[in-house]
């Protein structure tokens, strides 16, 4: 008996197994929450017109779903199925909620910049879906190094696109000038189509576009 | 000689089978220089008429070429008018200056085009086809004069990528290609598609120089009164009055006017337009039921306008009067009845270009921020064709069954 669970203790995972390291590793190409399960998609085409407000957004995005993933990992047992969306969403919003507050008292201008997007978080449906589909069913750990891949999986393509918008867009990133003024001088105009939500889902049609043309497995994975 | 080239032409085929884009390369032009060996043929039980896609495409092009001319002319006469010179200089002076001006614009515009298509083609490994012949003609005629030719080759990569080859390449498009183009450029760099001043080139660039007009200064030298608004956006503006008071009514069917390189003669079009229909590419259905369309909805706005006294002097424009102003026919005549992109059944066709006048004149007429409504109108119902077929088809369907239901009862 006791050499039984001294097996079940031997084979307990080390905190970065392969496995682990995969759910950190996954969302980040083969199983992006944005060009493979196509979740996400709403807060990508409207904060992706500059670099900043992006990279805020992800930051808030992986914060919001590692954390409620460990929280709900932690609650699976005790949620009642029948009221277990009801729980999900109160955890999503307390935690939408603290990252609000937090940017409204350090980075008021940011916030601002960001106004509704932040609370609109508690609707992103790559965090619910998360919770569902993972931390309901997975260990504390698991779940929370997959809230925090699927959050980078995320704001990678966020923060990709967001740098096309502003370089093409505006010509500046991060706010700094980068395509330089002789070119403006030759005739260089900067493209309007970037500053529009439109240009975001074009951006991200093509990536993945590219993503499935340079591996054909993902072709109708989804 | 011929021959000898045409035997040559073979080997080369030969020899480039494991390399795809010489191959494509090969292929592409020796089925362009020389007719292929394998024509499709006039007998089989569906086929009506052995006419292969090379010989629609060439059928378009040919249908342009009128307007093309006389789009290259036009610009001389703008650019010259503009100046108050239009009596100094003789036919061909004008002529030649629209001629290099626009060159530039239809060689980017082929280029860039069908280094696409070549590579996709090679990519795919299926051999080049003949649609963009007819789309690298239409984007130099449906842009203004004066647009910088990067932007020409970006809004071409941008269209022929997007709305074509991300779809299957010709015949796969939903959208059509050369308005994708236009629409790009008209969202992407408003300012220098809409407005008085684009519309006539009258910049300082190397063409005055080659012309022998290096002492008139940039936009300095125009003629007192001359303005460069079409008469779209005059009647926008203004109302119906202040057009006439500018442009006679033959001036505008007959083209003296500043606008698209394509659109300002209303005869070209509709030789162009006759053509279409008489070789039987373009759907009469289509252009009739756009034509009526317009005429209807610019009918109701007329009646409209005496209510609205003063509310927008645009809705008082005689409804007739719509067809010559803006892009109306050619809009009609090559853009609408393209036939990948129109809806494919005879009833869907009636509706596609119903409804097109329809959103057309209420873009042009209601929305300020848009000067001319055609190319979105066409563009939006692109999208809708295949949807309209959809119901049509259905319709069909269940009124054959419920016949064959009451034949069996």
């Amino acid at each position: 008996m006791s050499q039984v669970a001294e097996a079940a203790v031997q084979t307990k995972e080390p905190l970065f197994s392969p496995k682990n390291r995969r759910l950190l590793t996954d969302p980040l190409d083969d199983n992006n929450p944005i060009t493979i399960q196509v979740l996400g998609i709403c807060s990508a085409l409207a904060v992706t017109a500059q670099v900043k407000p992006s990279l805020v957004m992800a930051l808030c995005v992986v914060f919001v779903c590692s954390v409620s993933n460990l929280l709900i990992s932690l609650l699976r047992k005790g949620i009642p199925s029948r009221i277990r969306m009801i729980v999900q969403l109160v955890v999503i919003a307390t935690m939408v909620t603290l990252v609000d507050q937090v940017l409204k008292a350090f980075v008021y201008d940011l916030s601002k910049e960001l106004s509704v997007y932040i609370g609109l978080i508690i609707t992103n449906c790559i965090i619910m879906g998360r919770l569902e589909a993972f931390a309901m069913g997975n260990k504390p750990w698991p779940a929370f190094l997959d809230g925090i891949g699927n959050g980078l999986g995320y704001g990678a393509i966020l923060i990709l696109v967001a740098v096309f918008r502003e370089v093409f867009g505006a010509g500046t990133f991060l706010g700094y000038q980068v395509i330089p003024q002789f070119i403006y001088d030759l005739g260089y105009v900067n493209n309007g189509v970037m500053v529009t939500p439109a240009a975001a889902m074009f951006l991200i049609g093509i990536f993945i576009w590219i993503q499935r043309a340079r591996k054909p497995q993902l072709v109708d994975i989804s | 000689m011929i021959q000898f080239l045409q035997n040559k032409m073979e080997q080369m085929l030969e020899a480039t089978k494991d390399k795809p884009l010489m191959h494509t390369l090969v292929d592409g032009f020796g089925s362009i220089l020389f007719a292929p060996k394998h024509v499709t043929s006039g007998d089989g039980t569906h086929i009506k008429d052995g006419m292969d896609l090379k010989r629609t495409m060439i059928f378009v092009v040919i249908a342009m070429s009128f307007c093309l001319l006389f789009g290259m002319y036009n610009i001389g006469y703008q650019h010259y008018h503009a100046f108050g010179m239009e009596n100094q200089v003789g036919f061909f002076t004008k002529f030649m200056f629209g001629f290099f001006q626009m060159l530039p614009m239809i060689i980017v515009a082929n280029l860039v085009g069908l280094a696409i298509e070549f590579y996709f083609a090679a990519k795919k490994g299926h051999s080049i086809e003949e649609g963009f012949l007819v789309s690298g003609q239409l984007i130099p005629l449906i842009m203004p004069p004066d647009l910088p030719l990067w932007m020409v080759a970006l809004a071409t990569a941008f269209a022929v990528i997007i709305a074509k080859e991300a779809f299957g390449g010709t015949g796969m498009n939903f959208l059509n290609i050369a308005l994708t183009a236009r629409v790009f450029v008209f969202f992407a760099y408003p300012t220098d598609i809409s407005g008085d001043i684009v519309w006539v080139t009258y910049d300082y660039n190397i063409l005055h120089q080659l012309f022998g007009m290096d002492l008139v200064a940039a936009g300095t030298a125009t003629v007192d009164g001359w303005t460069g608004a079409t008469p779209l956006a005059l009647a926008a503006k203004q109302g119906w009055a202040e057009v006439v008071s500018k442009y006679s009514i033959s001036d505008m069917f007959f083209g003296w006017i500043p606008g698209s390189i394509g659109e300002t003669n209303k005869v070209a079009v509709l030789i162009g337009a006759a053509f279409l229909l008489f070789t039987g590419i373009a759907s009469w259905r289509i252009m009739l039921s756009m034509l009526i369309g317009a005429l209807v909805t610019g009918l109701l706005f007329n009646l409209a306008a005496s209510s609205f006294e003063g509310l927008s002097p645009f809705l008082a424009v005689p409804f007739y009067y719509h067809l010559i102003i803006g892009s109306f026919l050619f809009a009609m005549a090559f853009m609408a009845t393209d036939p990948v992109t129109a809806s494919q059944t005879m009833t869907g066709k009636l509706i596609y270009g119903f409804l097109i006048g329809v959103v057309g004149m209420i873009v042009r007429v209601m929305n300020p921020a848009y000067p001319e409504g055609w190319m979105l109108a066409i563009l939006f119902m692109n999208v809708f064709a295949p949807l309209i077929d959809h119901y049509v088809l259905s319709a069909n369907i269940k009124r054959r069954l419920a016949r064959s239901a009451k034949a069996a009862a």
